[in-house]
């Protein structure tokens, strides 16, 4: 079977698999009973100084979609609310009785240089593997001058990281907010200032749903809510985007990830590790379902590698990064038409009315002796195959590949580019 | 017109066949698996993994198949259950896992756990690698007797735990009941004989044919030939209703018609009667009444003593023997077969009810049901151990069946039983199953002792 064996950074794991710096990583009984249930590593919940942060109560709100629990979740908590020292002895006492898994310590103290030597100094003593720098949680912490408030200014991240950099020996994984414009910037000033490696996504700024009988934001505290950090499966996709920037970019390339994002299982991993991703973090997903989902992402993904022939993690990481192009270079003469396959189709209709109200009136609703008959038009399909997507019965609708004969054009080659016209003038 | 017996084969036309015995629960596809798989919600101390026999983590074989992990589901399913995709068929989940699923109490709809059980297992048996390997040699050879559920499940796991296995076996095929005694349309498409092969296919499992204990073998011989002994025989005698008349031809025991029904290539050229009177309350009454129905008899009576809580078969397989047509009479009890031309004519029954200290009486009122073909279906019984080398005469029994203790150990201590044969079975394949696990596990240690 294939061996998931991690290293990432100089931090090994005996899977990929890690919890993310939240609630499941909070203090030493969750993470022992992550650790009995197979999680290759946890990012302890971040630490501060002392005296601990309060909390709010009630903490989290949740997006079901269509009957889907907690499709979005979102929370409104900071960071630990517990003594340092406790956690500190704690962390130690785990890894000595864990050492094959990783420890990685997630760390936010304020923006000053001593702060920040000061607590790196009490990690070491632990035998941690690495820190997390947390420059990335949206609420609360940012208001005090951390988190996303340091993460959304490169120049901040540069030099927290450096700091860490001189006054420690362990790695250095700078998390990264994705509340930014365009995350290349956090990750390259990560990268300038010495980081080991980056890990995303944090939360998103969010508001999870508005009470409409007592008009305030979820979750509701005292009448009143907050904007709160957003994550869970429906994040996933923006995570995702933000990894392969990092991986493809030209100055951070090679940069080691770890992604997190709306993973829940062994796929959705495998998805983020093609895009670059060394490890993988969790929380939403363990907090809906408990540990033992990890047991389907160890086994999943090693069967995923057996069946395609990888027999590391190293065999297929960044795969799919060269893949992963601007717009400008796809082929403008690659085409495509939808395929409707009549023996699966149900008569539904819901395919022609997506393309004829709201597309380009390329499936005919035509009635042969009564019974309906849904066909497309091939002159008038130009391939956006969103029929493909509202069709509910599975493999009915497929976009076949027109043969045009014609050679890879994109659009920097277009003639109809208005920049290749001018060129020709 | 006298009353002549009808009885004639291809009562129906030809492509009737394929569809009455094809699949009665036909497997769910990729996308059916992955929506009915979204219904599960993962229960932490899952209700439905306690009601399984062989206590198959179904929220986790679940979840993968819900992420496309099919192999890993499936790999959990069999590491408890190696006739997990006969079970998937045959099992009355609804009293089983799927009455305890806690979507039940939230909206009286369980998830479909048994189809998805298919989708997974039917996935790995196509596959062409077997899903286990065997331990290192132990250089034990075990001798099994019987190659049903109990026997086949038994000799697996002492296979994958490093032990050979002989498994000897009375009938020609393997499989016990599965190739024998379950109802056609649950095992379609040679499903038992391919279920077989795939068990076999980990190695070190040899089958004797046509070797029956007491006949062939003795349990003296097989104690000193091997290392340690499962018995795994099943109930091989089927009870008498004591009656008169029950000797006349068109009287069958229903076990032997299903079996020969199994066993038919052509199911067209199996001859079945108009009139078919069927006596008792369990999973078999309900089989030789549905079967024979599909196979175009016109008029199907299923006949029981008492009410229908108290029969063995299902509310479920009540109902499904009724959608197909089959009437069934509460409250009688047969008294007499009659005959005519030398041939079962007519059976006369007994009202009955309970009397005043809850005990079951006739009513003295009598009711006939005319019937060209009888069919038996009050239980079967284990047929008396051979007291041949006077080995046996040392198991002790508990009632007619083998006594056993939690590890399915017997009163010899090298010999372990299992499945219908054994006083704490449920009579289901899933129960014999766990039983051949269970003393496997237990023959291991005594092995590595
Ligand atoms: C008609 C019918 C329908 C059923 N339907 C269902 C159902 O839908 N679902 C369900 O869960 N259960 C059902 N059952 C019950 C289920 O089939 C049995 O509980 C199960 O097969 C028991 O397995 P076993 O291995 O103990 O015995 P068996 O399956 O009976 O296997 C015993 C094996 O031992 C062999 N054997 C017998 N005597 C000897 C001997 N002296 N020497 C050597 N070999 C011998 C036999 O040839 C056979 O291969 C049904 C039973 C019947 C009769
Ligand atoms: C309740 C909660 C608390 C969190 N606390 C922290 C924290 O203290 N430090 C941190 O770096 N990230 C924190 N996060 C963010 C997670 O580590 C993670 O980046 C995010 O939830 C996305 O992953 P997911 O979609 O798997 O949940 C928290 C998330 C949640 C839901
Ligand atoms: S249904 Fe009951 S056990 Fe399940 S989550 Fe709700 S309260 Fe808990």
């Amino acid at each position: 079977m294939a061996d998931l064996r991690c290293d990432i950074a100089g931090v090994k794991s005996p899977n990929p698999f890690w919890l993310a710096s939240a609630p499941p990583t909070d203090k030493e009984y969750n993470v022992v009973r992550a650790f009995k249930a197979g999680w290759g590593g946890v990012v302890w919940k971040t630490l501060g100084e002392d005296p601990p942060i309060v909390n709010v109560s009630s903490r989290y709100g949740a997006m079901s979609y269509n009957g889907t629990r907690m499709a979005g979740f979102n929370n409104i908590e900071l960071i630990t609310d517990r003594p340092l020292d406790v956690n500190l002895q704690e962390i130690k006492q785990v890894k000595r009785d864990w050492p094959d898994r990783a420890m990685v310590v997630s760390l936010m103290v304020p923006c000053e240089e001593e702060n920040w030597r000061n607590i790196l100094k009490r990690v070491e003593e632990t035998e941690a593997d690495a820190v997390e720098l947390n420059f990335g949680c949206p609420h609360g912490m940012s208001e005090r001058g951390m988190g996303s408030a340091v993460g959304q200014v490169p120049e901040y991240i540069e030099m927290v990281t450096r700091w860490c950099k001189t006054h420690t020996r362990m790695p250095v994984f700078v998390k990264l907010t994705p509340n930014v414009t365009n995350v290349l910037s956090p990750a390259r000033a990560a990268k300038a200032g010495g980081a080991d490696a980056v890990s995303l996504i944090n939360t998103i700024n969010s508001i999870m749903s508005v009470d409409l009988d007592i008009m305030a934001p979820t979750p509701t505290v005292g009448g009143k809510g907050s904007h709160g950090g957003y994550c869970g499966p429906a994040v996933k996709p923006i995570a995702m985007h933000m990894v392969a920037e990092i991986a493809r970019d030209k100055e951070t390339a090679g940069l080691p990830i770890s992604g997190i994002g709306g993973i829940g299982n062994w796929r959705d991993a495998a998805e983020f590790m093609s895009l670059g991703a060394g490890s993988v973090q969790v929380c939403t997903a363990a907090m809906h379902k408990g540990f033992k989902i990890v047991e389907d992402m160890i086994d999943g993904l090693a069967y995923w590698m057996d069946e395609k022939g990888h027999q590391t993690l190293d065999d297929f990481r960044g795969a799919a990064v060269p893949n992963v192009t601007d717009w400008q270079y796809l082929d403008l003469n690659f085409e495509t038409v939808a395929r409707i396959d009549q023996d699966l189709c149900i008569q539904c209709g819901l395919c022609h009315i997506a393309c004829e109200d709201t597309s380009h009136q390329a499936i005919a609703a035509q009635r042969d002796n009564g019974a309906r008959r849904y066909e497309v038009i091939d002159a008038e399909c130009v391939g956006c195959n969103l029929c493909q997507h509202v069709c509910p019965v599975e493999g009915c609708i497929s976009m076949v590949e027109v043969e045009n004969g014609k050679e890879y054009m994109n659009w920097t080659q277009d003639p109809r580019n208005p920049m290749n016209q001018k060129a020709a003038e | 017109m006298d009353n002549q017996p009808d009885i004639a084969a291809g009562r129906l036309p030809e492509s009737a066949y394929a569809e009455n015995f094809g699949d009665v629960h036909p497997p769910l596809d990729r996308k059916a698996a992955l929506v009915e798989s979204s219904r599960c919600y993962f229960c932490y101390d899952a209700p439905c993994i306690e009601a399984c026999p062989t206590g198959i983590d179904i929220p986790s074989f679940i979840r993968k198949i819900s992420t496309d992990n099919v192999r890993g589901a499936a790999q959990d399913i069999l590491q408890e259950n190696i006739m997990g995709g006969a079970c998937a068929r045959v099992c009355p989940t609804e009293v089983l896992c799927q009455e305890a699923c806690v979507r039940n109490t939230q909206e009286h709809k369980p998830v479909q756990i048994g189809l998805l059980q298919r989708y997974a297992t039917d996935a790995v048996m196509e596959a062409e690698s077997h899903p286990f390997t065997r331990a290192e040699p132990s250089g034990k050879t075990v001798a099994v007797v019987g190659a049903g559920p109990a026997g086949l499940s038994c000799a697996h796991r002492l296979a994958m735990l490093g032990h050979d296995v002989v498994v000897f076996d009375a009938k020609a095929k393997a499989g016990g009941l599965n190739e024998y005694g379950i109802a056609a349309y649950k095992v379609p498409d040679d499903f038992a004989h391919r279920e077989v092969d795939f068990i076999l296919e980990i190695g070190g499992i040899e089958i004797r044919h046509d070797q029956a204990l007491g006949k062939d073998i003795a349990l003296a011989e097989l104690r000193r030939d091997y290392d340690a002994v499962f018995l795994g025989m099943g109930l091989g005698g089927v009870r008498a209703l004591n009656l008169e008349g029950e000797d006349l031809p068109g009287v069958h025991n229903a076990v032997d018609y299903i079996a020969e029904l199994r066993q038919s290539d052509d199911l067209r050229s199996l001859p079945v009667g108009r009139k078919i009177v069927v006596i008792g309350g369990g999973n078999t009454a309900i089989d030789i009444a549905v079967q024979t129905k599909r196979l175009g008899a016109e008029d199907v009576t299923l006949v029981y003593r008492r009410g229908p809580e108290a029969m063995s078969a299902t509310h479920h397989e009540q109902e499904f023997a009724q959608v197909n047509g089959v009437k069934i009479k509460h409250w009688a009890q047969p008294r007499q077969l009659r005959g005519a031309h030398g041939r079962i004519s007519d059976v006369v029954f007994e009202y009955t009810q309970l009397d005043e200290n809850g005990r079951l009486a006739g009513t003295g009122d009598a009711f006939s049901l005319p019937a060209d073909m009888v069919f038996k279906a009050i239980g079967q019984a284990m047929l008396p151990l051979p007291q041949a080398n006077g080995a046996s005469d040392l198991l002790e029994m508990d009632g007619e069946r083998i006594a056993v203790n939690e590890q399915r150990q017997t009163s010899l201590p090298d010999v372990w039983a299992g499945g219908d044969c054994v006083k704490i079975s449920q009579d289901l394949t899933v129960a014999a199953v766990q039983d051949g696990k269970l003393a496997a596990q237990s023959i291991d240690s005594f092995l590595r002792g």
